[in-house]
């Protein structure tokens, strides 16, 4: 209890001094799954609006796949990046493994079909309500692909920081295909493991707290836009 | 406003009114039938609408009056039967020239101004100008920059139908478009739609109330469980009804 204790106080005393390691951490953190999100983001919205929309051959079967992939193991997603990118893989000549890239195309990888499905789910809720008219005005598919996207903006949103969470507090993937290595690829939550496992608990202590607040920021975040959204569509 | 919503209004002279007549119609129905899980919903309908009337569509719940309304503008395909607008088959390019108004009003989440601007965009005719005579036209210019979902029943109704005007139809279809709004919002949508049958576009428009047809229906068609069992001038069917079915309709019997 007493080692808590002082761990606690060491962690708080490394985030008040903004120790430089602790920052170098968390900025590389935040900077991968970000960057992770906004690719997810790109991707997923449209693969979730296309689905939610048209209606083609195999739709049935493409929902449970996106559904099913939305609890992708992240270390056989960190495994399958690894092969990908090693020197004898097919993307060997690009020499990304072990860079923040290959951190950045593992949780994109992760969190793609889980910002797809869930949005695909929002969009097609708004879409149930708007069908008949689009079809009364004849709106093309494609307006009506992006007239839901940005109707459906806020919930959205809150989709991309589920998306951003998930990353964020992920740790197989980004291990096994970052190496861990200081000042190049340590995030926050692959840190805490090695911190751990050396027994410096401040550092990991400080790391944890850091995670725990980005965690309850994201949640005011999505409690904030949720508001937002209900007051906008059902007020 | 009470009197104007009197039931026992006198019915509507069969008149033509100075209205230029559609291109779209006349239209024609043959052996229209729909079929859905093996249930016949619209049963071997024949029928011919021509321009410059406001035609009402009445009938007990499950008559298959929304159906219709739905098949006439294309948005359902009938399992049988032919539709001709003014000689030609069914098209995209005839749906663009009609617009519908749904019973419970669908607008984007968007403010008033933006609804209107998506339909204007639609047709590629966005400009303020036309927003804000229409928005004018139906009163909700003080409102252009409210959410609209955020307006009162009347208003979103109005807005529905300023949004479909907005789209300049030829034929506006109406699917109970006052249910269960109050007399001063179902006076303001009559005017609207008056409006626009004076300024030329045919209407089509299903209403369960007897007073309402009285107002503004110049023909009226009467439909049960999915036939149509009189198609007749307001003033014949509102005072003699040919078919036991329309006489147990109009006293409020249950129709057998």
């Amino acid at each position: 209890m007493q080692d808590f204790a002082e761990a606690f106080r060491l962690a708080f005393s490394l985030i008040l001094e903004a120790d430089s390691d602790l920052l170098e951490i968390i900025g590389l953190s935040l900077t991968v799954s970000l960057s992770a999100m906004l690719i997810s983001s790109l991707i997923g919205l449209a693969v979730g609006a296309v689905v939610a929309v048209l209606r083609f051959p195999g739709r049935g079967a493409a929902l449970v796949v996106m559904n099913s992939l939305m609890g992708l193991p992240p270390v056989v997603v960190g495994l399958v990046v690894y092969l990908l990118l090693s020197r004898a893989g097919p993307l060997g000549f690009l020499e990304l493994l072990y860079t923040p890239t290959a951190m950045i195309i593992a949780q994109s990888i992760l969190i793609t079909p889980i910002i797809a499905a869930l949005s695909r789910q929002v969009l097609e809720d708004l879409y149930g309500e708007y069908a008949e008219q689009f079809r009364s005005f004849c709106v093309p598919t494609r307006t009506a692909i992006t007239t839901l996207l940005w109707d459906a903006r806020y919930s959205l949103l809150t989709v991309a920081l589920a998306g951003f969470g998930r990353a964020v507090a992920e740790v197989g993937a980004v291990i096994i295909v970052g190496g861990n290595i200081a000042h190049s690829t340590r995030v926050m939550t692959t840190a805490i493991a090695l911190e751990t496992s050396k027994g410096d608990l401040a550092l990991a202590m400080a790391l944890g707290i850091v995670l725990l607040a980005i965690a309850i920021i994201v949640n005011a975040a999505l409690m904030s836009l949720r508001a937002t959204a209900t007051r906008y569509a059902y007020a | 406003m009470l009197e104007a919503l009197n039931r026992t209004a006198p019915a509507k002279p069969v008149v033509a009114r100075q209205a230029a007549p559609s291109h779209l119609l006349p239209m024609r129905a043959r052996g229209l039938s729909l079929e859905i899980g093996g249930k016949r919903l619209i049963d071997q309908v024949d029928l011919d609408l021509q321009a410059g009337t406001i035609t009402m569509i009445m009938g007990p719940n499950g008559a298959g009056k929304s159906l219709l309304l739905r098949v006439l503008h294309g948005m359902i395909s009938p399992t049988a039967g032919s539709i001709s607008w003014s000689g030609s088959g069914f098209t995209e390019a005839i749906r663009r020239r009609q617009a519908m108004v749904f019973q419970r009003p669908v607008l984007l989440r968007r403010s008033v101004a933006a609804n209107i601007d998506f339909v204007l965009r639609l047709r590629g005719s966005a400009d303020e100008e036309k927003r804000h005579a229409i928005l004018e036209h139906v009163g909700l210019l003080a409102l252009a920059r409210q959410p609209a979902r955020l307006l009162s029943g009347g208003e979103q109704q109005r807005l529905a139908l300023a949004r479909a005007l907005a789209l300049q139809p030829e034929v506006l279809f109406l699917d109970e478009p006052t249910a269960s709004l109050d007399p001063a919002s179902v006076l303001r949508i009559e005017e609207i739609v008056q409006n626009a049958h004076l300024s030329g576009t045919k209407i089509i428009f299903i209403t369960h109330d007897l007073g309402q047809a009285r107002r503004l229906a110049d023909d009226i068609i009467f439909m049960h469980r999915g036939r149509v069992l009189e198609h007749a001038p307001a003033s014949h069917f509102l005072n003699q009804p040919a078919t036991a079915q329309g006489a147990d309709f109009l006293a409020g019997r249950i129709v057998l």
